[in-house]
C-alpha cells in the first residue's frame, strides 16, 4: 500500500503537551517518524539577562509545570556551590520531603494520563484522587498547590511544625493504602496488560546507547538514578533504585507505580530524621564561575549549566531537560508498531514539551 | 466477579469522594498563598516590594505615596510579603475571584520620610536595591 503521512499532535486527545510527530504509515503500521518541536518556546533561559539570579529562581520554577521543586532546587544547588554555602541540615531535609512529594504527585498524574491513554477513566480518577491529597499537603504546608516556591539561594523559605509533620505522615499512609488497592489493577488487570506488555519495547543496550534517563531508563534494567549522587540530605538516607526489565510499556507503568512507594518510604526515613535548626541562611555577594548540577525529576535527570561573573544577572543559563534526552528513544521504538499503540507508547516516556522547550 | 464485589460494597458504604463545591467549600488552609493585600496606613512606599518582584507586577511612587499592583501580573509567589520591611503586604488565605476584565489595584496614601529603626531592610536585601 501506498505511504500516508498522519500527523501526531501538536493538538490530541492523548498529549497534554504539543509535541508534534510525523507518523509514515503503511498498512496501519508506522515506518518512520519525524518529531517537530517549538511550539511552546517561550525564551525562559535569556530571561537571565533581565531578572537578577534570586528573582531567576520564580522564573525557573516556570519551566516546568509539573516539577517545579526540583528545578528550583537544582538551580538553587548550582548558585549555592557557586557561592561556596552550606545550606542548614534542617533545610536540606525540608528540600527532600518536598521535592518526594513533588515526585509522587508528578507519577501519579502520569498514572492517570497514562490509564486515560488506553481509555481507562476510572482509573485514571482514582489516581488523581490520591494526586489531589498530595495537592492539599503542598497547598498546608507551603501556600501554593503545584508552583510550591519554598526554595532560596540559601534555604528554604518555610519550616514543618511538629503537627504538620505529623499530619503529613498520616496522609501519606492514606495514600500508601489507596495506592495498594489500585495496584492490582494496574499491574494484574487482563485488559491493561493487553495494551502495555511487549508494546515499545528498548533493549537496554538500544536504552545505553540512545543515552535515556529516569524512569524509561530504569525500566530498560539500567540502574541509574541522580538520587544516587545522595544530593541534599538523600546521601543520609537508604535509597535504591527501583529497576524492571522488560522495556516495555508496563514495566515503564511499574517502575513509575513504584517509585511513588520510594517516594513515600523516602519521605518517611526525612520525616524521622529531620535535625532541629534554622532553615536558611543570609547569603553576601554575588555568584562568580561556572558550575554544572545534577537532580533527580521525575522523568529523570536534569541537567543546569550555570555561569557567573559577579553581576547581579548570570551570564549564561543551559537547562537540558529528561525528556530531551527521552525523545530519540521514542523515535526508534515507533517504527513497526500499530499507528492505535502510538498514543500509549508515546505517553509512556512521560514527555514534558514545555519543560524541554523552556 | 469475586475481586469487583468487595470494591464494589466498600464504594457504597464509603463517603462520597468529592463535594458538592459551591454549596460545600472547603476551609481554606493556613498562610496559603492568596490575594495580596496591602495595609496603606502602614506602607511607607519604600520601593523594595516593587524591587524584588520576579513579575515586576507592583510600582511604587516614592514622592507620591502610590501603589499600584497589577493582580494580573502577579504570581503569588509571596516574596514581596516576605520581605516587606514595614510588615504592610500580606497575603489573604482566601483567592482572588476570576474577573471577566483586567484592573488594576492603585493605593495612595501618605508618603514617609524614613524607615523606623526597627523595620530595617535586611542587608542582603540592600546590597540589591540599589542597583
Amino acid at each position: 500500500m501506498l505511504k500516508t503521512i498522519i500527523p501526531f499532535g501538536p493538538q490530541h486527545p492523548v498529549l497534554p503537551e504539543p509535541l508534534h510527530l510525523k507518523l509514515t504509515v503503511e498498512d496501519e503500521i508506522i515506518t518512520d517518524v519525524f518529531p517537530a518541536l517549538g511550539f511552546v518556546h517561550r525564551g525562559l533561559e535569556n530571561l537571565v539577562n533581565i531578572r537578577d539570579f534570586q528573582q531567576m529562581i520564580q522564573v525557573i520554577e516556570r519551566v516546568c509545570g509539573i516539577c517545579s521543586m526540583l528545578h528550583a532546587m537544582c538551580f538553587c544547588q548550582g548558585i549555592e556551590e557557586m557561592m561556596g554555602v552550606e545550606v542548614p541540615p534542617r533545610a536540606k531535609f525540608l528540600r527532600i520531603i518536598w521535592s518526594e512529594l513533588h515526585r509522587m504527585q508528578s507519577h501519579l498524574l502520569w498514572l492517570g494520563l497514562f490509564a486515560d491513554s488506553f481509555g481507562f477513566e476510572s482509573l485514571f480518577m482514582q489516581f488523581w484522587k490520591i494526586r489531589e491529597k498530595l495537592l492539599d499537603i503542598n497547598e498546608a504546608t507551603t501556600g501554593n498547590r503545584v508552583i510550591i516556591s519554598v526554595n532560596v539561594i540559601g534555604g528554604v523559605r518555610r519550616d514543618l511544625s511538629g503537627e504538620q509533620l505529623r499530619s503529613m505522615l498520616s496522609d501519606i499512609s492514606w495514600i500508601e493504602d489507596e495506592m495498594g488497592l489500585l495496584e492490582t489493577t494496574l499491574l494484574s488487570d487482563y485488559t491493561v496488560k493487553k495494551r502495555t506488555v511487549g508494546k515499545g519495547v528498548l533493549s537496554k543496550e538500544k536504552a545505553f546507547e540512545l543515552g535515556v534517563v529516569g524512569p524509561t531508563a530504569r525500566a530498560s534494567g539500567i540502574a541509574q538514578d541522580m538520587r544516587m549522587l545522595g544530593y541534599s540530605a538523600l546521601g543520609q538516607l537508604d535509597f535504591e533504585p527501583v529497576v524492571g526489565t522488560d522495556g516495555d510499556c508496563y514495566a515503564r507503568s511499574k517502575v513509575r507505580f513504584q517509585e511513588v512507594r520510594q517516594s513515600i518510604n523516602l519521605v518517611r526515613q526525612a520525616i524521622a530524621k529531620i535535625p532541629e535548626g534554622e532553615i536558611r541562611i543570609k547569603i553576601k555577594g554575588r555568584p562568580a564561575g561556572e558550575t554544572v548540577t545534577r537532580v533527580e525529576q521525575p522523568r529523570g535527570e536534569l541537567f543546569y549549566y550555570i555561569k557567573a561573573n559577579g553581576s547581579k544577572n548570570l551570564e549564561r543559563l543551559r537547562i537540558r531537560t529528561p525528556t530531551f534526552a527521552n525523545i530519540p528513544a521514542l523515535l526508534s521504538i515507533l517504527p513497526g508498531m500499530w499507528l492505535s499503540d502510538v498514543p500509549v507508547v508515546v505517553l509512556s516516556i512521560d514527555p514534558c514539551i514545555s519543560c524541554t522547550e523552556r | 466477579m469475586f475481586k469487583m464485589t468487595p470494591n464494589v460494597i466498600r464504594n457504597l458504604l464509603h463517603k462520597k469522594a468529592t463535594r458538592l463545591y459551591p454549596r460545600l467549600i472547603r476551609p481554606a488552609f493556613e498562610n496559603v498563598r492568596g490575594a495580596l493585600f496591602n495595609d496603606v496606613a502602614q506602607c511607607t512606599f519604600c520601593g523594595v516590594c516593587a524591587v524584588k518582584c520576579p513579575s515586576q507586577c507592583i510600582a511604587v511612587d516614592k514622592k507620591a505615596g502610590i501603589w499600584i499592583y497589577d493582580p494580573f501580573a502577579c504570581v503569588f509567589c509571596g516574596i514581596c510579603a516576605d520581605i516587606c520591611p514595614a510588615e504592610s503586604l500580606h497575603q489573604q488565605s482566601e483567592y482572588r475571584l476570576p474577573l471577566a476584565g483586567r484592573e488594576t489595584i492603585t493605593l495612595k496614601g501618605e508618603p514617609k520620610q524614613k524607615i523606623e529603626k526597627t523595620t530595617q531592610i535586611p542587608e542582603e536585601e540592600n546590597d540589591d536595591s540599589k542597583d
